[in-house]
């Protein structure tokens, strides 16, 4: 049964004191969501709207002979339909969406097929109709005559000599070059090296080596794609969807449409979870060429079975991990091969896997070889930490198990061996302060660590990392007569960061979070912003909200010097009050000034804008976990008992939202762990596209997360680091450890459902 | 577009003469919980006409009485029943499967009726009629008829009921003494999901024997799987682990399950033996408890 503990909130703070950082108000569109005001991508209405629905492909891989939409445009009711030969030849440029990078070709060819289909589920046709269900009737009417082919699902299958070839023009990148002229699903292969591997396994007196596999899994964000069109008669296109990035979206359709980027203005709608999910466009350049030829406007939305079979989830993977370490517990050499599937066209994360299987280890000798395949399976987007969880269950496996070999303590283990600040990673990247021995620290003194365990109970631990994200946000401030400033961004909000960058703000005007009032806007209402991703939105938007309250606070001693007729430098603002240094009687408070705008100068606004720089500004983040597990010996099924997640946020600016990452990253990678995968038949059909059968856990399948924070701050200048990531690296092999010390099975493969691991019972007996 | 009827008759006689003229093109609406989500998915491309049950007395009946048995109307939702605290008493099985069938929300509309109708293997509510000696009370054009519940279903999605056929409701003998029963289901998660495999059962006890027992198992043929020689094997049997292990293997044995995204047939099998000790043992300590 599961146990719940007593929550704790349990922080390690950095020294420094606030007033509005560091503290939990009511977050700004609370009110709005808990009342269902809130307006999501399918809420979007106008006069006129047509309803879209999107033909896909009954087939895994096949050549599309013909598509003959005729009878579907003879149906009354149907105003318009599109296939690929609607849309223009596009560029050989990349679309960079933050996160991930994605060819042109590849972006169009994937959100309506050419020529030929890749994955069960890829568009090949869309109808806009007067109502849902006519456009449902029509794409029934569209004739598509296929040509079938062998299908690969694996990465095992797609890379042996022989195998069905996904894309004809592709060649593997081997370590940088083309080598073979010949057609591979094998998109690119890339090599990590540091120190001497081999010398590395010669010191070593104990060495580990097993492999791994995991299945393709989903984000599971409750609100599927939606996207709305209207492509007026002056050339202007109008999005709105639900997105977690407008501009990123509106920069992908217009090269999809060869389009200007200021022809298309997206405006994005409240977002149902995203996860990464929801930073690739699938619909928005579809929703407009109906609208083109129609002329009106058009709702596209994807059913939750659209949604599995044709966004982009995570890869599944096959890793092998060797590691090598002395008696003393030092560890010698690492080396692992990590073989993720990208789907249907080339852009795994593996790259980032790699840049993160070892990140938690000062080791001096290492290698690190990474292929990006190519199945027929839609196309892996971002999920959360892309990557990082395939590799750390392996790594973080391969680590337990040479803590038993030595006799040691698993977080001892990892204490000896920990990432500090002049650590260079196996990729070349040398780390700034981290805290990952505070975390490690956090782990190894938490009264979980030694509680007693019960019957069938087992205990594992382990650590993950993912980056900071950087990129470029723009924020503008107005303040207003009342003493509040209006602050608007471009960041859509997934996870409570209207409150975390307003939060910012106030602390440098010395305002409550109350009094500030922030806005997402569309792209043509403020600067570019980059995606919500990549942990970077409240230390990103968040910096540039300090930046442009800070220009604010400048203009506001200018105007207080101006109306005091006193040196600009004599005048202190602190805490929202404004003291002119030479007089004592001349002060007056952030609301007194703001009252005084209009007849002394006219309004008072700020503005600025930050590229805060690429992945891993910052040193990132590291989160760990204590997990205790009960497994059931007569049917497998394993219960979390108690569940541990510590990590480093640098500064926690909303402590709630801080822990509901974790609890929330935790929650999708104990998923991950028991129960989650798609269960693809023999014919490439995903079996369990529902989420009834797709098996996310409930509320009723979990315990109470307990989380500490630990804070050890970075460059932002609160100390930020993003938070949103870093938590779902350690379930799955924290959960795997667990496992094992309860059966001494190690699962050596994703998910580790009841029958999985009975199956690897009835092996061992 | 494909345009569907809806009616809501008062009378069992007055939705038989629909039932009968729509020739297998009508499907009858007690909760909806399966049949509106099957519409929605396309399932039915021949269904024209959904006859509401709610309106008709009988279909939402709930009748007890200690000597003479339940009977409960084929649209009566599970809140019904295990909300009724002389219904729980008595009949144990039945209160399990009411309370784990979907969540809250579900156990509003969905029924027994319903879910016997539907006719999926994997049923919960099945196994625990079976094991609780149910039968079918079935009207039709040419009057009524009786039905063991092991004896209604026919196949995945088929059953007995014939054109113009509808079940009314479902009569339960009056526990005896000695009696108790149970119903278990395997699930990956723990709410809100379909059987991997499911056992119920029941027994009657004299003192430390084994007087009677049934055992049907749910998930693992291609229908709700009533194993009688399991009863027969175990009756005058002592109330043991080795009576256990016996109906569990023989479950096991019984079971015809398929390999499918929810199990294996090896592993589906493996739990026919453990859920059928499971809930034999909840069974034996119920009937204990109402000797």
């Amino acid at each position: 049964m599961t146990t719940t503990t007593d929550y704790e909130r349990n922080m390690i703070l950095s020294s420094q004191e606030y007033n509005v950082v560091g503290t939990r108000p009511i977050r700004h569109d609370g009110a709005d969501k808990v009342t269902g005001r809130a307006l999501y991508g399918a809420d979007f209405d106008t006069a006129g709207l047509l309803h879209g629905k999107v033909l896909r492909s009954p087939h895994a891989h096949a050549n599309i002979v013909s598509i003959d939409t005729s009878a579907a445009e003879a149906l009354p009711g149907v105003m318009a339909v599109v296939t690929f030969a609607d849309f223009p030849q596009v560029s050989d440029g990349t679309v960079d969406f933050g996160e991930e990078i994605t060819t042109v070709h590849d972006l169009q060819s994937n959100i309506l097929a050419r020529h030929k289909v890749l994955y069960k589920g890829h568009a090949v046709a869309a109808v806009a109709a007067t109502n849902a269900h006519i456009a449902e009737e029509a794409v029934k009417l569209i004739d598509v005559e296929y040509e079938t082919l062998p299908s690969v699902m694996t990465v095992q299958d797609a890379m042996v000599d022989g195998a069905p070839i996904l894309h004809e023009s592709m060649r593997t990148n081997e370590l940088g070059a083309t080598v073979d002229d010949k057609p591979s699903n094998v998109a690119q292969h890339f090599q990590h090296v540091k120190g001497d591997i081999d010398a590395g396994f010669g010191e070593a007196d104990v060495i580990v080596e097993r492999e791994f596999n995991t299945v393709t899994v989903h984000q599971g964000y409750i609100e599927p794609h939606a996207a709305s069109a209207f492509w007026n008669t002056d050339g202007r296109l109008h999005i709105w969807c639900s997105t977690q990035g407008a501009f990123p979206a509106r920069d992908a359709t217009a090269e999809v449409l060869r389009l200007p980027v200021s022809q298309v203005r997206v405006t994005p709608m409240e977002i149902g979870g995203g996860f990464g999910g929801k930073i690739p466009v699938y619909l928005e350049p579809v929703a407009a060429m109906l609208s083109k030829k129609s002329g009106r406007a058009v709702k596209l939305v994807m059913s939750r079975a659209d949604v599995f079979e044709a966004s982009g989830p995570t890869c599944g993977s096959n890793m092998k991990v060797k590691i090598g370490a002395k008696h003393d517990g030092t560890i010698t050499a690492m080396q692992s091969y990590l073989a993720f599937e990208a789907g249907a066209y080339a852009g795994s994360p593996v790259g980032a896997g790699a840049q993160c299987v070892f990140a938690a280890y000062d080791v001096e000798n290492a290698v690190i070889d990474g292929y990006d395949v190519v199945v027929n399976k839609p196309k892996t987007a971002a999920y959360r930490a892309p990557g990082a969880p395939n590799a750390a269950f392996a790594c973080e496996q391969a680590v337990d198990e040479l803590a038993i070999k030595l006799g040691m303590d698993p977080i001892d283990l990892r204490l000896k061996n920990a990432s500090v600040e002049g650590t260079r990673r196996p990729d070349g990247t040398v780390f700034p302060r981290i805290g990952c021995v505070e975390v490690l620290e956090a782990m190894k003194n938490h009264p979980h660590y030694s509680a007693p365990l019960g019957e069938n109970q087992g205990r594992g631990v382990a650590i993950g990392y993912w980056f900071n994200v950087g990129f470029e946000s723009a924020v503008n401030i107005a303040v207003n007569a009342d003493g509040t400033i209006t602050l608007v961004e471009g960041s859509t909000d997934i996870g409570g960061s209207r409150a975390s960058i307003a939060m910012q703000a106030a602390e440098v005007l010395g305002i409550p979070a109350e009094s500030v009032r922030p806005s997402v806007v569309d792209t043509d209402s403020v600067g570019f912003t980059a995606v919500t991703g990549g942990s970077r939105t409240t230390y990103a938007t968040g910096w540039a909200a300090y930046d442009a309250a800070m220009d604010v606070k400048q203009k506001m001693i200018e105007r207080a010097a101006t109306i005091w007729d006193v040196d600009v430098d004599s005048i202190e603002m602190e805490n929202g009050v404004l003291q002119s240094a030479s007089d004592p009687e001349l002060n007056m408070s952030f609301s007194d000034l703001a009252a005084q705008m209009g007849g002394t100068g006219g309004p008072i606004v700020g503005t600025a804008s930050r590229n805060a720089g690429g992945m891993g500004v910052g040193g990132g983040s590291f989160a760990g976990n204590i997990v205790d597990v009960e497994v059931d010996p007569a049917t497998g099924k394993t219960e979390v008992a108690r569940f541990t997640v510590v990590q480093d946020a640098g500064k926690a600016i909303h402590p709630s939202y801080v822990e509901g990452q974790m609890q929330g990253g935790s929650v999708q990678g104990i998923g991950w762990a028991l129960n989650e995968e798609y269960y693809m038949t023999d014919d490439g059909t995903m079996a369990n596209s529902t989420l009834l059968d797709y098996r996310m856990p409930t509320s009723l399948d979990l315990p109470m997360i307990d989380t500490v924070i630990v804070e050890v701050p970075s460059d932002h200048p609160f100390g930020v680091r993003g938070v949103g990531e870093a938590n779902i690296v350690p379930p799955t092999p924290a959960i795997a450890n667990a496992i094992h010390s309860a059966t001494n099975i190690r699962m050596e493969r994703l998910p580790m459902s009841p029958v999985a691991i009975m199956e690897e019972t009835w092996k061992q007996s | 577009m494909h345009w569907i009827d809806f009616t809501s008759p008062h009378s069992v006689r007055e939705a038989v003469e629909l039932l009968n003229d729509a020739n297998g093109s009508a499907r009858v609406l007690a909760g909806g919980t399966d049949l509106l989500v099957q519409l929605r998915g396309g399932r039915f491309d021949d269904v024209n006409l959904v006859v509401d049950g709610k309106n008709i007395p009988e279909l939402n009946e709930i009748t007890y009485d200690p000597e003479g048995g339940l009977t409960l109307g084929a649209a009566v939702p599970c809140y019904r029943i295990y909300g009724n605290a002389a219904i729980s008493r008595a009949y144990p099985g039945l209160i399990d499967s009411a309370s784990l069938i979907g969540g809250t929300q579900i156990q509003g509309r969905a029924s027994f009726g319903g879910n016997l109708c539907n006719s999926t293997p994997s049923g919960d509510s099945i196994p625990a009629m079976i094991a609780h000696s149910a039968v079918a009370n079935i009207e039709g054009p040419d009057g009524h008829r009786h039905v063991a519940v092991e004896d209604f279903c026919t196949g995945p999605g088929s059953n007995v009921l014939g054109r113009g056929e509808m079940l009314v409701s479902i009569s339960f003998p009056a526990p005896t003494s000695g009696f108790g029963a149970n119903y278990m289901r395997f699930i990956p998660r723990n709410e809100m999901d379909i059987a991997v495999a499911g056992a119920g059962t029941s027994v009657v006890l004299d003192g430390d024997t084994i007087k009677s027992a049934r055992v049907a198992l749910a998930a693992v043929a291609p229908t709700p799987l009533y194993v009688s020689a399991i009863g027969d094997a175990i009756a005058g049997k002592p109330a043991n682990d080795d009576t256990l292990a016996e109906a569990g293997q023989m479950a096991k044995d019984a079971a015809t399950p398929i390999t499918d995204m929810r199990g294996t047939i090896e592993y589906r099998k493996h739990l026919c033996d453990v859920l059928t000790r499971r809930s034999l043992q909840i069974a034996i300590d119920r009937a204990k408890e109402n000797a």
